[in-house]
């Protein structure tokens, strides 16, 4: 820090001079900083500009010239032109669809539990402890979980043990925003169904569960979101598969490992493709992203 | 007077009703598959624990602790250690939280000290927030095609000028640490950003107005006065950003280069214990398998102690600055 100067004709005029120079002494070391601080902030925007760049010139001309073949083929083999991938997307949504129909009954319920039923008792403060460790749970992780526990069991890799994997890794998600949404609802709300004799669970289902819904719809979105995403779970569980998906007890195709398939191939096609199909995922979770945010908007 | 007596004075004409058996059945089976519901966390967590350790009892009980320290990955011999892989693990990290510590942070200063105008900010923030809904898989691919061509120009030049660093011997062919740890940051910062914006914004504005009614400039606030007091909530974040980055598997798989070596330089191909795994897994025969369970039952260690850590500093950090 600069050492403080008795300001410049303190002593001619006997009034000190209280307007600084932009460019003297500590002014001058905050108006660097602050230039400094901006560029670093507009370098950090830099990686989002460049991927979505590269998404829409590398993969737009694929899928927006050719959608029909993009959404209906199979992924083209070794020399083969042409192609889509079909059989991912669907095989995503399904194991989405199946992870999503497991976390979020659990995890409301859950979530009841850590903000109506118990808030502050020893199972729901080591629940919630437990639930916040598992958002950063690596999602390798919960891939080799499933693999010991269904994968193994049932002899195959499968679309329910990618959903299974999936389901743990939104868990947390759901959990702790739909605990802080129901945490929002007004306490005088409760108190005037408990009021007119709502049992507890009258009360939850009538009145907690209705008003804190957006911000319950947030946190599924977003955990949608991020599990439409999510890859090495599926490395250990679903695999991939090339043909289209007859059944929920079969290696099954996803876009993000077909995307880390075709990315070190040799093959011009394939690697088209993949820019494509991480065109089409990134669209997939923007609109799960901003559907969170619709939701969320809605403040009561 | 007991309760039916109640319901007996009020009247025929009342409305009222005392919950009936079914409404006290639904309650009762509501509430306990509430409590249900929390105790599977509880349970979840402990089962992943038993059925990872379980799958690689074999391998613990046949390798013990060398396995830790062993520097080779020789599937033909069965000779596994996973040295090189924690060395890789913590390296990259480490870098990926100075790079994507330092610009997250300073992020959060230029969103929540008042930088920039309301407008501008609200579209700022939402840039930084999308760069973590961009999946991992999508990074890597973006990885391979844009950030090693760029660097690699500067890479090479590094090594050919100052070489005699150990963190520049070795040029860089295509795969390596760098690009790996670059797109592990940009990853990390969303985290960083975000929970040190949260910290930021907790301190009560007096304190703020305080530090300027001082005398300070900006920046002398910042440093003396904001930063110091949200230390806890930003801690948090580095650490918490940590922990992310420990787990990440695709991107680092598709950039690290997956060579089974320690080694200083920022060039020189690498491999983290989850690339490891997602790289090894699809080709692993059984016993592999076992020693590959052995090493994700490392990264669980790891990456549990790390984030157990980060959460009881930020629920200690927000229980203070209240």
């Amino acid at each position: 820090m600069a050492a403080i100067t008795p300001p410049r004709g303190a002593s001619l005029a006997g009034i000190p001079q209280l307007r600084a120079s932009r460019f003297e002494g500590r002014n001058l070391k905050n108006l660097i900083y602050t230039i400094v601080a901006l560029i670093v902030a507009g370098i950090a925007a830099i990686p989002l500009i460049s991927v979505l760049y590269m998404l829409l010139s590398e993969g737009g001309v694929r899928l927006f010239g050719n959608v029909v073949a993009i959404f209906t083929e199979l992924p083209p083999a070794g020399f083969e032109m042409g192609g889509g991938f079909g059989n991912a997307i669907i095989g995503t949504c399904v194991m989405v669809g199946i992870a999503a129909l497991i976390s979020v009954p659990v995890g409301i319920l859950c979530a009841t539990y850590l903000a109506i039923l118990g808030p502050a008792n020893r199972l729901a403060t080591v629940s919630r402890f437990l639930a916040k460790v598992l958002t950063g749970f690596p999602s390798i992780l919960a891939g080799v979980f499933a693999y010991a526990v269904v994968v193994l069991w049932m002899g195959t890799y499968s679309a329910i043990a990618g959903g299974i994997a999936l389901s743990v890794l939104m868990l947390p998600t759901v959990i702790l925003t739909a605990e802080e949404a129901m945490k929002m609802v007004p306490q005088r709300m409760k108190d005037a169904a408990f009021g007119m004799g709502c049992t507890r669970s009258q009360v939850i289902w009538s009145v907690v569960l209705p008003t804190g819904l957006p911000g319950i719809l947030t946190g599924v979105m977003l955990a949608v979101a991020g599990a439409a995403g999510e890859s090495a779970p599926l490395l250990f569980t679903a695999l991939f598969s090339n043909y289209w998906m007859s059944s929920l007890s079969e290696p099954t195709a996803s876009l993000s490992i077909l995307i880390y398939n075709f990315s070190g191939m040799p093959f011009e096609n394939q690697i088209e493709l993949a820019w494509t199909a991480s065109l089409v995922l990134v669209l997939i979770v923007l609109v799960f992203n901003i559907l969170s945010r619709i939701f969320g908007r809605q403040k009561y | 007077m007991s309760r039916n007596a109640v319901f007996q004075a009020l009247g025929s004409e009342s409305v009222s009703r005392p919950p009936s058996k079914f409404d006290y059945a639904a309650d009762r089976t509501f509430r306990s598959l509430a409590i249900g519901c929390a105790v599977l966390i509880i349970a979840l967590v402990a089962y992943i624990l038993w059925e990872i350790g379980g799958a690689a009892w074999p391998a613990i009980s046949s390798y013990g602790l060398d396995f830790l320290v062993g520097t080779d990955w020789n599937v033909s011999e069965q000779e596994f250690g996973i040295l090189p892989q924690i060395w890789g693990t913590l390296y990259s990290s480490l870098l990926a939280l100075l790079i994507g510590g330092f610009f997250g942070i300073t992020v959060a200063i230029v969103l929540t000290q008042h930088f920039l105008p309301p407008r501008i900010a609200i579209v700022f923030r939402t840039i930084v927030e999308m760069l973590a809904a961009i999946p991992s898989v999508v990074y890597g691919l973006w990885g391979i095609y844009v950030v090693i061509p760029a660097i690699r120009p500067v890479a090479n030049w590094l090594h050919e000028a100052l070489g005699f660093i150990p963190f520049f011997s070795t040029s860089l062919a295509g795969p390596g640490l760098m690009p790996a740890v670059i797109v592990l940051s940009i990853m990390i910062l969303p985290t960083v950003a975000a929970i040190s914006q949260d910290a930021l914004q907790s301190i009560p504005f007096k304190t703020r107005e305080a530090a300027f009614g001082m005398g300070t400039t900006r920046w002398e606030a910042i440093f003396r006065v904001m930063i110091p007091t949200a230390s806890g909530g930003i801690f948090g974040a580095l650490v918490l950003g940590f922990g992310r980055a420990l787990g990440e598997t695709m991107a680092l798989a598709m950039l690290i280069g997956n060579a089974n070596q320690i080694s200083l330089s920022l060039f020189a191909p690498a491999n983290t214990l989850a690339s490891l795994m997602a790289s090894n897994w699809p080709e692993a025969g059984a016993i592999e398998q076992n020693a590959l369970m052995y090493a994700a039952l490392a990264l669980l260690a790891i990456t549990f102690v790390v984030n157990v850590f980060g959460t009881w500093i930020m629920s200690y950090a927000t229980r203070h600055t209240r």
